[in-house]
């Protein structure tokens, strides 16, 4: 059994660490010796410091024995995205700017999962600062899917889904910005949750887009994912953008919720370019929901058309000007070629970043650029506006959308080359960040060659608990979420 | 041709506040480099802003002082330039809409002379708006360092209409500017610590033309005199340039207080493309009425209407209001010491404050709030002199050794033994009596009508009394027996 | 997916403000790329956005700040930690020419 504790949910290791029969350190040992003995394949990490997760895992063992187990993530190793602060700990975002920097302070989710009890444990690789759909684009080299490891495990969290579906963790966070939780979880067959833009404090994650990152869980079970939601969602004093709203006991909650639901299909999501395999799984999934009695609506968001080029317009502004502070002056990678304080700026930046990245910080500079932003950056927040009027005006007829999570699933490393069509993975995912709205992505099956493929829920506002409650019911009638990948 | 200069200023002032505009760190000047840091500070990644209620509420009373529109809403926007002393590579700053739109500065220029008013007027503003310094470059022969110390001080630009003509104009705005700054109690505005900055937008144009001519930055203005020096060498400089037939360029430049001299700042190879965009990190402010009329409360009076006020109300010449009334301590104190003296007394107090507080605090390198003469000393002071217990020479050595010991005149009076009671009224009739029938001229000629004739008895009294004797007494007196004469 | 150059994007200029340094591959390469998405994003002028105000934050709220209470910061020694030079508890920077 202690070979299999890996693949095992949190709920399930929280039965077993109550009564004893496994300790913290034993856990901890088994997913640091899986680490290892399958990291070599699947690249996830890019970094882990076992002394000390072997030491946070004891004193989690002390503090249970001494009767003070901070909840169902005590003594549980989670990793984190290699874009959420840890202090003491290397920050790296996958780049090398940043590839000798260490944060001298804790993200909150981190103060949060630390003040739950969890074991934080290793860094994830990632596409560098989060701009990707493939964990290519990291400066450490990319991640393979655990599932057929000549494939992309998705991105831009790639390292968080691989390494939950490797057995290489427990739980993990990522950082959704146009469905990098979402598509990874879809491509690595996990569960990957999207909360309602400020729900969780995005205080100590590096920034992307910051008016769409968000961060959300990675975990194998629905359950396991309401159980991190509750760790890390709540209000942050120190994030201006965070929401004051009431946290229920998602975990009760997810339980406690039953259907019938009503649910709409949005037409739009179901056109040219999606994958047949992945759209007979969803149909599937849809005719699972009908037969459980929920109401089943075609509804149309009529912009979604236009989701791509709003995302990428405010995506890549915001983008260029978060990472202006990258510049090799107070911390980062410094080019030994500068000249002069202005060279420093033009040599580092070029050697710290990586193509994509420059490719969108040249974008987003572009459509800031004076005479530019009329005509790009406030339209495509008008748009935007449109956008999410769309998702609003949907929910006055249905409780939640269900669309697939991807268009196809896991490609080939190396398949896509070009941007464009690289970007169009993310058409699914993207409106959802415009809109602000929760969504998660829950394994839905696999194609013939094994591949997963997952099905996306969308929620209304903070309305998690119930799209997870929607999520369970789905899940609990399947056993996709059973199956792990050999390797 | 007649030319006339057209002159705008951007003004920067820190905000007094305890923690940064966007982040609890302490704000401080003076501590040692890099200690007043933090990961927002730094612009380490991962951090995010969040405001500083202070800071909001004291550009808010700024606008309410300066009698600007506060926008019921504003936003913040991200000035996106790079700079080695600007750790996000973006300022956070507000663009479209400021949180002060429109309002004014009362200045009054030069008088004909010191002690007589000069006129009065209005300088508009255009906006005042809310962000973030910058830290501070060390230059050195071939490194800067830096220190973020001052990064993140929540920082008021005023920026004024460009509606003033003279360098004096913009001494005479600056210097009010800057009082009602202090008045407020917005900031300190020491401009050797940088508290306020001041850029001058200058032009000249044709007098008659209304468009405006090629403007030129002069920056670096960094005391309220360079400020007129600066701008009255610049007015010269382009004047002198369309004279000699040239033309003027659009430049930045950068003066020399020591020399008196500018020069031209390289123009910077990039054109200046700040991409201004709204900060998605923070949310927009808005100002209701319970909020601005909480603050307004809390407005004091300015030094122009608190200088009509004194003009009208104690009835002071405007050689002592011009001194009062600048420095809110002062003019305060002086209020106080009126109440506790009696407002008849007004004026006498006043003198006190203005010649001689003043000059002992100045030689002993003082302020007012270090002074050991309370208010209600300086009344009883007042007092003793008005009802004749100490005489005015005896006074100013009570003033002094008050100013030194912090005692009040009474116990100095009696310890120096300068009470004007030394002389008793017995004494002093005989004195008169003796003085009166030594001059019978003088009784003739009072007698007949001359009253200043009484002035020849008061000699030989004084000397009598070894000049401790009250004038007032000694006239009463005198005046007591010759019409006791009959 | 067309080819196309974007004939408004001035690589030069943009990679300027962005503080880049290019090399002449990244440039021709970035162009052409930039240019299909440019291209792609034209399509953003058909919509009719009249009346339409922008949307900034998905769930916008106001006033939000903190009292003016101070926190501690970091140590000197923290604060230039991930320096790449230093001297004199300060960021070193080859001359700053203004
Ligand atoms: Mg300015
Ligand atoms: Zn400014």
């Amino acid at each position: 059994m202690a070979a299999e504790l890996f693949f095992k949910s949190i709920a399930e290791l929280g039965a077993l660490l109550d009564t004893k029969t496994v300790s913290s350190a034993e856990l901890t040992q088994a997913v640091i010796a899986r680490t290892k003995a399958v990291e070599g394949r699947v690249k996830a990490f890019n970094s882990f410091d076992e002394a000390d997760a072997l030491a946070q895992a004891s004193a989690s063992d002390a503090r249970r024995a001494a009767g003070q187990a901070r909840g169902p993530l005590e003594g549980i190793p989670v990793g984190l995205k290699d874009v959420i602060s840890v202090a003491g700990q290397p920050l790296t975002a996958s780049s090398k700017m940043l590839a000798n920097f260490v944060s001298p302070y804790d993200a909150t989710v981190t103060t949060k999962l630390k003040g739950a009890g969890a074991v934080i444990w290793g860094r994830l690789n990632c596409d560098e600062f989060a701009m990707g759909s493939s964990t290519e684009n990291s400066a450490f080299g990319p991640t393979a899917n655990p599932w057929d490891l000549s494939r992309v495990p998705g991105g831009s969290s790639g390292g968080s889904s691989a390494a939950l579906a490797a057995g290489e963790t427990i739980a993990a966070l990522g950082s959704d910005t146009g469905g990098s939780i979402r598509q990874p979880a879809a491509l690595c067959g996990v569960v990957g949750l999207k909360p309602t833009y400020g729900l969780v404090s995005r205080y100590g994650l590096i920034a992307f887009a910051s008016s769409l990152d968000q961060i959300g869980p990675f975990a194998r079970t629905v359950e396991d994912a309401a159980i991190m939601l509750g760790a890390i969602a709540g209000h942050d004093p120190l994030d201006s953008t965070s929401f004051k709203a009431d946290i229920p006991d998602y975990r009760a909650e997810v339980k406690r919720r039953q259907g019938p639901w009503r649910l709409g299909i949005p037409k739009e999501y179901f056109g040219a370019g999606l994958d047949p395999e992945v759209n007979a799984a969803v149909e599937r999934a849809i005719a699972f929901y009908r037969a459980q009695g929920c109401e089943i609506k075609e509804v149309s968001l009529p912009h979604t058309q236009y989701c791509l080029d709003t995302y990428y317009i405010i995506a890549t502004a915001e983008a260029s000007s978060n990472l202006a502070r990258y510049d090799g002056i107070r911390y980062g990678h410094r080019s030994k070629d500068a000249k002069d304080a202005v060279d420093i700026y033009f040599k580092s930046r070029a050697e710290g970043f990586g193509a994509e990245v420059k490719r969108r910080i040249i974008l987003g500079t572009y459509v800031l650029s004076s005479g530019y932003y009329d005509a790009f950056y406030l339209r495509a927040q008008k748009v935007r506006t449109l956008i999410r009027q769309d998702f609003l005006n949907a929910y006055r007829e249905v409780d939640a959308l269900l669309t697939p999570t991807s268009p196809v699933p896991a490609f080939k490393l190396g398949e896509k080359s070009d941007p464009l069509a690289l970007y169009l993975c993310d058409i699914y995912t993207i409106g959802v960040n415009l809109a602000g709205l929760p969504a998660l992505s829950v394994p839905c099956g696999f194609t013939t060659g094994g591949l997963p493929i997952g099905l996306q829920l969308i929620g209304q506002p903070f309305a998690e608990a119930n799209l997870l409650a929607m999520a369970r019911a789905y899940e609990q009638a399947h056993d996709w979420h059973r199956q792990h990948p050999s390797l | 041709m007649n030319y006339e200069a057209v002159i705008g200023l951007e003004v920067h002032v820190q905000i007094k506040t305890n923690s940064k505009v966007f982040t609890r760190v302490a704000a401080g000047y003076g501590q040692p480099e890099n200690t007043l840091t933090d990961p927002v500070v730094l612009a380490l990644p991962g951090t995010l802003p969040v405001m500083n209620k202070a800071a909001l509420d004291a550009i808010i009373k700024a606008g309410l002082l300066l009698g600007c529109e506060i926008a019921p809403v504003c936003k913040w926007d991200r000035k996106n330039y790079f700079y080695p002393d600007s750790p996000k590579n973006y300022q956070i700053s507000q663009y479209d809409q400021p949180m002060c739109l429109g309002g004014s500065v009362e200045i009054e220029l030069p008088g004909p002379a010191r002690n007589v008013m000069g006129e009065h007027k209005r300088i508009p503003l255009t906006r005042i708006h809310l962000e973030e310094d910058v830290g501070k470059l060390n230059h050195f022969a071939t490194e800067s360092l830096v220190d973020y110390n001052r990064a993140g001080t929540p920082l008021m630009e005023i920026v004024s209409d460009p509606t003033m003509h003279s360098a004096e104009e913009a001494f005479a705005y600056l210097t009010s500017l800057r009082a009602t700054m202090i008045y407020g109690g917005i900031s300190d505005c020491d401009m050797e610590k940088g508290q306020l900055r001041c850029d001058a937008n200058i032009s000249i144009r044709p007098v008659g033309e209304t468009k405006l001519g090629t403007k030129v930055e002069l920056k670096n203005l960094n005391s309220i005199s360079f400020v007129r020096d600066g701008i009255a060498h610049e007015i010269k400089r382009q004047l002198a340039v369309l004279e000699r037939g040239g033309t003027l360029v659009q430049e930045t430049r950068d003066y020399d207080g020591q020399t008196g001299t500018s020069q031209s700042l390289r123009s910077k190879e990039m054109a200046h493309d700040y991409r201004y965009f709204p900060d998605p990190d923070l949310m927009p402010v808005k100002v209701d009425e319970g909020w601005k009329d909480k603050l307004r409360a809390e407005c004091p009076e300015l030094s122009f209407p608190k200088q009509r006020r004194f003009a009208e109300a104690y009835a002071l010449p405007y050689t002592l209001t011009s001194v009062l009334v600048w420095d809110k301590a002062l003019a305060d104190y002086f209020e106080e010491a009126v109440k506790l003296a009696g407002s008849g007394k007004a004026q006498a107090v006043g003198n006190w404050v203005v010649n001689d507080l003043l000059r002992e605090l100045g030689t002993s390198h003082r302020a007012l709030s270090d002074s050991k003469i309370s208010p209600a000393h300086l009344a009883a002071l007042v007092q003793l002199v008005d009802s004749g217990t100490v005489l005015t020479n005896a006074a100013k050595e009570i003033f002094v050794e008050m100013f030194a010991t912090g005692e009040t005149p009474g116990v100095i009076a009696d310890r120096r033994g300068l009470r004007a009671t030394a002389t008793d009224a017995g004494e002093l009739e005989q004195w008169c009596r003796d003085s009166i029938a030594a001059n019978a001229k003088a009784v003739v000629e009072f007698k007949a009508g001359k009253d200043s004739a009484i002035n020849a008895f008061k000699g030989p009294v004084m000397k009598a009394a070894k000049g401790k004797a009250d004038p007032k007494l000694v006239d009463a007196t005198l005046r007591r027996l010759l019409a006791a004469m009959g | 997916m067309t080819m196309s150059s974007a004939p408004d994007l001035d690589i030069d200029h943009v990679a300027k403000l962005a503080r880049l340094a290019l090399t002449t591959e990244e440039k021709a390469k970035f162009s052409q790329q930039l240019g299909d998405v440019l291209h792609h994003i034209e399509q953003l002028g058909k919509v009719d956005v009249t009346g339409v105000e922008p949307t900034a934050h998905a769930f916008p709220i106001v006033n939000v700040w903190a009292n003016d209470v101070v926190r501690p910061g970091l140590t000197v020694e923290a604060a230039l930690r991930n320096a790449p030079a230093q001297r004199d508890n300060m960021i070193v920077v080859p001359k700053v020419v203004e």
